[in-house]
């Protein structure tokens, strides 16, 4: 088998708090892309996704201590330098941030933003040809009248323009990699389609794999093939995204896909899951779920359940047959 | 803007939120000048106009900030100094806010013609820097220490006046106000009673602030020779003496830092109190 | 160019009218009879004197009409003679502005550059000692007397260590550079004076440092203040994420947003050095407009201190244009927020 385009494996970032004791966002996480697919990665704020990616990048606050192994191309990247990775960082792997309208330098101009993502790492090419690229690279990413545009600056771009040009600052040096962090969240919903639309398109037409980290199952579900559930910093669940839409195994997914809308007659049971996610430093013990889970028992509360294969998928749930059967029964039901 | 310490507010266990490191600092330093000038003619070791002994005596075991000029004690004149320097400086906070006050919340109450009147005359007086226009006033009322109070009312009641009327018209907004409107309430009893009393807190943290730097201008002035005639012991009137010698340092010394620390006392506690009236400024 | 600034624009003459007129109105109140400075005290029983010399000075007019000659006077670039020197004011001012301008500007690119990299430093190393270092020299700096702190900087560098010249603008013995620009410091170079320029600048070390320090605290605390908030911002993180250094994330897009608001207070900062000027000019025996407007304050000498008055109302006036000018040049995002009503 070939080696995988990004492999994360057993990845544990913490931190200190103000008091200096130390905490977890991210336990052992493992997380596999492929070389030219869609992977999702999906989770409430606060589950760890956004930490997790910004490990990748070598991004996190200077107090963060990683451990475990990120491989991109089987390099492996923990422990690498400022220098090193200062060379992964917009070459090998692009970086599209959340909210448009803050992850631009509102005082120089989209191109010249563009340009510098080019010359940072290649220094050999020239103003004007860095200049060029940045408007091939608008172009590429669908703006209208690139030449024009690529002399304004960010505040007269629209928000979906902005996250354009966000993806193609992100695009600038062909990366085998781009890392999409909610980059539609903060976008009316039609402009998401298009995101979305473009994002799809430069994963077939240039052939990068793309790590999409959303909290929004519907964003993921028409465009990746991937899928991994995080909750409280750890995967709960992972596989192939028609499979876990399928059969959900973990409570967790089973209830983000029950607060999905859905246009059929199942909208009826439309809900959400109750409570909150716990607030990082107090997650509970076991299961960190189980408070907000239906299917709790004793074992749940007291000891965590690993990830273990049950069909297609990997789950890490003690209850996870229980939640098989009963979502076998509710569909039986509905056909009925 | 924040000159003091925005590190250094952590919470100290056992005080109130009020009580950092720089505002007890200020308020250190204040009380010491305070207590010494209620104090000082009982336990000054000489008279300030006093000749009391060689001239140009640098600090000795009997006159620790040595001699000046004509051999007077410079510790005794720089604890002196300091009965004029915070009375004038009071003085003229209090009269500047008053007047700023009272013509500002007029302006941002009446509005109109009034209102156009007095925020032209505030504009005008804001385009003089301020030490020259204080210059030109004690120049015409005579040199000094009461005219150069004056010359800085003068100077010091538009920035009151400005905040004032910011302040009454962003409270005039409130539901509050409108209900006592409503309930036929005099427009001057809606103004006394319903807005003035929520437009006090940045008037306050400003006077703070400001009372170090009108401490300033005042030894400004008066080292320059408009302010407080020589044989008083006033801060700038005595660096201007040591300026004539700069080579003997000590004459000038204690009132420069009188002055220092009188300046850093009132910056440290308009910064708490800010901190403590508007927990919005961060 | 923005409806805000073209309204400014509007505002300045008619600021400045304000400004002349103040000026004029405070000096034609004053207490002593200025007589008294022409033609001095012993003279004043003279009647023949004194009549000769109120038509002189034109003081036999009423108020409004002398405010008239005065308005139409300045517009032609006169204000009036001096009492005191006997030489046009506008002469005077012209003569003495190039030392008071080559010591402010001198003061503010020092208090600027030396403020924003202690603002930068102090925001990289936030509660370091680095940080605590740089608030206590802006505290000392916005907190004590310049007209101290200039006696102290001369009594140590100048007296004490001797590295330093005293007071004035060129050593003693030597003579003044022929005049072209009347900055002492272009003008040895002009006349290809090595040692003149030397002296020039050594002079000018001293009164430059204590002057700038007064800024350098303002500045550094703002720089520092809005460096924090825009390194906090995600641009910043995605400049890394391009795999920028940090030195060109600090200084490409950090700095230059920080920047902005340290606009406008270099803008306030001015006031500062004006009233720092004065003061500062006192102590280094500085013949520059500080200077002349405390001899002619000092002296009644009233046709000078409205000169002076209007040409620092002027100043500032100016100063604060320009300063929000630079603003808007300099952000792309003035034009619009300001339209839109702010």
């Amino acid at each position: 088998m070939t080696v995988p385009l990004l492999q994360i494996r057993d990845l544990s970032v913490s931190f200190a708090n103000r008091r200096g004791d130390p905490f977890e966002a991210v336990s052992g996480v493992d997380l596999t892309v492929n070389a030219g697919e869609l992977h999702g990665v999906v989770g409430e704020s606060g589950s760890g996704k956004s930490v997790t990616m910004l490990a990748v990048m070598g991004l996190l606050s200077p107090g963060a201590r990683v451990s475990g192994s990120i491989r991109l191309d089987g390099q492996e990247l923990v422990g690498l330098s400022e220098r090193q990775m200062r060379k992964v960082r917009g070459r090998r792997i692009g970086y599209i941030f959340q909210d448009p309208m803050t992850a631009l330098n509102p005082l120089m101009t989209v191109g010249a933003q563009i340009a510098e993502a080019v010359r940072l790492h290649k220094p050999q090419v020239g103003r004007s040809q860095a200049r060029e690229r940045a408007v091939e690279l608008l172009r590429l990413v669908s703006i209208p009248m690139p030449e024009e545009r690529a002399s304004q600056y960010p505040h007269e771009f629209s928000g979906g323009m902005r996250q354009r040009a966000v993806i193609a600052m992100a695009m600038a040096n062909e990366p085998e990699l781009l890392i999409a962090d909610e980059p539609t969240t903060a976008l009316d919903v039609t402009i998401q389609a298009q995101i979305m639309e473009l994002l799809e398109r430069l994963r077939q037409d240039k052939g990068v794999g793309i790590v999409l980290v959303t909290h929004d199952l519907g964003v993921v579900a028409g465009a990746a093939r991937g899928l991994s559930i995080m909750y409280c910093g750890r995967v709960v669940e992972r596989g192939l995204v028609d499979d876990v839409f399928d059969k959900p195994l973990h409570p967790y997914t089973k209830g983000l896909l029950g607060s999905l809308p859905q246009p059929d007659a199942r909208a009826a049971r439309l809900r959400a899951i109750p409570g909150a996610p716990p607030p990082i430093g107090a997650r509970p013990s076991g299961c960190a779920f189980h408070p907000r889970c239906g299917f709790a028992l004793d074992i749940c509360r007291a000891e965590r359940p690993g990830l273990r294969p049950i069909g297609a998928t990997t789950v890490a749930c003690h209850r996870a047959e229980a939640v098989a059967m009963r979502e076998a029964v509710e569909v039986s039901v509905h056909d009925a | 803007m924040s000159l003091t310490a925005s590190g250094n507010r952590k919470h100290r266990a056992g005080l109130p939120q009020w009580a950092t490191l720089p505002v007890m600092l200020g308020g250190v330093i204040l009380l010491y000048w305070i207590v010494v000038g209620l104090t000082i003619p009982l336990w000054a070791p000489y008279e300030p106009t006093m000749l009391a002994g060689m001239r140009f005596q640098p600090p000795n075991a009997e006159h620790w900030l040595g001699t000046d000029a004509l051999g007077r004690d410079v510790f005794t004149r720089t604890l002196y100094g300091v009965r004029y320097s915070l009375p004038i400086a009071g003085m003229v906070i209090f009269c500047a806010v008053l007047i700023g006050c009272t013509l500002g919340a007029i302006a941002g109450f009446v509005g109109g013609i009034v209102d156009s009147i007095i925020m032209r005359l505030v504009d005008v007086t804001l385009s003089f820097p301020p030490i020259l226009l204080a210059m030109a006033v004690t120049a015409a009322l005579g040199p000094g220490l009461g005219n150069a109070a004056i010359a800085m009312v003068i100077v010091w009641w538009p920035i009151y006046a400005r905040l004032m009327r910011a302040q009454v018209l962003t409270v005039r907004e409130r539901e509050h106000v409108e209900a006592a409107v409503a309930s036929g309430a005099t427009r001057p009893r809606v103004l006394v009673k319903h807005i003035l009393p929520l437009c006090w807190s940045p008037i306050i943290v400003n006077a703070t602030m400001d009372f170090g730097q009108v401490v300033l201008l005042v030894a400004s002035l008066s080292f320059i020779g408009l302010g407080a005639a020589p044989p008083t012991p006033e801060w700038g009137q005595m660096i201007s003496d040591g300026a004539l010698h700069f080579y003997r340092w000590w004459i000038a010394a204690g009132p420069g830092i009188a002055i220092l620390s009188i300046v850093l006392g009132f910056n440290f506690l308009g910064d708490g109190l800010r901190d403590f009236l508007d927990p919005r400024s961060k | 160019m923005s409806t805000y600034i073209v309204r400014r624009l509007i505002a300045m003459p008619l600021l400045l009218l304000g400004v002349i007129t103040v000026a004029f109105l405070l000096t034609h109140f004053t207490a002593a009879d200025p007589l008294t400075s022409i033609i001095g005290e012993r003279q004043m029983n003279n009647p023949a004197v004194v009549e000769a010399a109120r038509a002189r000075w034109g003081l036999d007019r009423s108020l409004p009409e002398r405010y008239v000659i005065y308005l139409g006077n300045l517009l032609q670039g006169d204000m009036g003679t001096s009492f005191r020197t006997r030489q046009p004011v506008a002469h005077d001012l012209m003569v003495r502005l190039p030392a008071t301008l080559e010591l402010v500007i001198s003061a503010m690119l020092l208090g600027t550059i030396f403020g924003v990299v202690l603002g930068v430093l102090a925001a990289r190393f936030r509660d370091g000692p680095i940080d605590n270092i740089a608030r206590f020299f802006a505290l000392i700096g916005a907190s004590a007397p310049v007209f101290w702190t200039g006696l102290v900087v001369l009594f140590i560098f100048s007296v004490q260590l001797g590295w330093l010249p005293g007071p004035g603008r060129i050593d003693s013995r030597a003579v003044a550079p022929p005049f072209v620009t009347g900055f002492y410091t272009i003008d040895t170079l002009v006349a290809g004076d090595w040692a003149g320029f030397r002296s020039v600048l050594m002079h000018l070390i001293l009164p430059a440092s204590v002057l700038g320090w007064t800024v350098t605290g303002i500045v550094s605390r703002m720089v520092r203040a809005s460096m924090l908030d825009v390194l906090s911002q995600e641009y910043i993180l995605a400049a890394r994420a391009k795999g920028a250094g940090p030195l060109r994330v600090l200084i490409n897009h950090a700095l230059r947003n920080a920047m902005l608001p340290t606009l406008t207070i270099l803008g306030f900062s001015f006031a500062y050095l004006i009233t720092g000027a004065i003061l500062t000019e006192t102590i280094f025996s500085w013949p520059g407009i500080g200077s002349y407007a405390v001899a002619a304050a000092r002296g009644l000498d009233n046709p000078a201190i409205v000169g002076v008055t209007i040409i620092g109302g002027a100043a500032f006036l100016i100063t604060n244009l320009l300063t929000d000018i630079a603003y808007a040049l300099v952000d792309p995002r003035v034009k619009l927020s300001r339209q839109e009503g702010s």
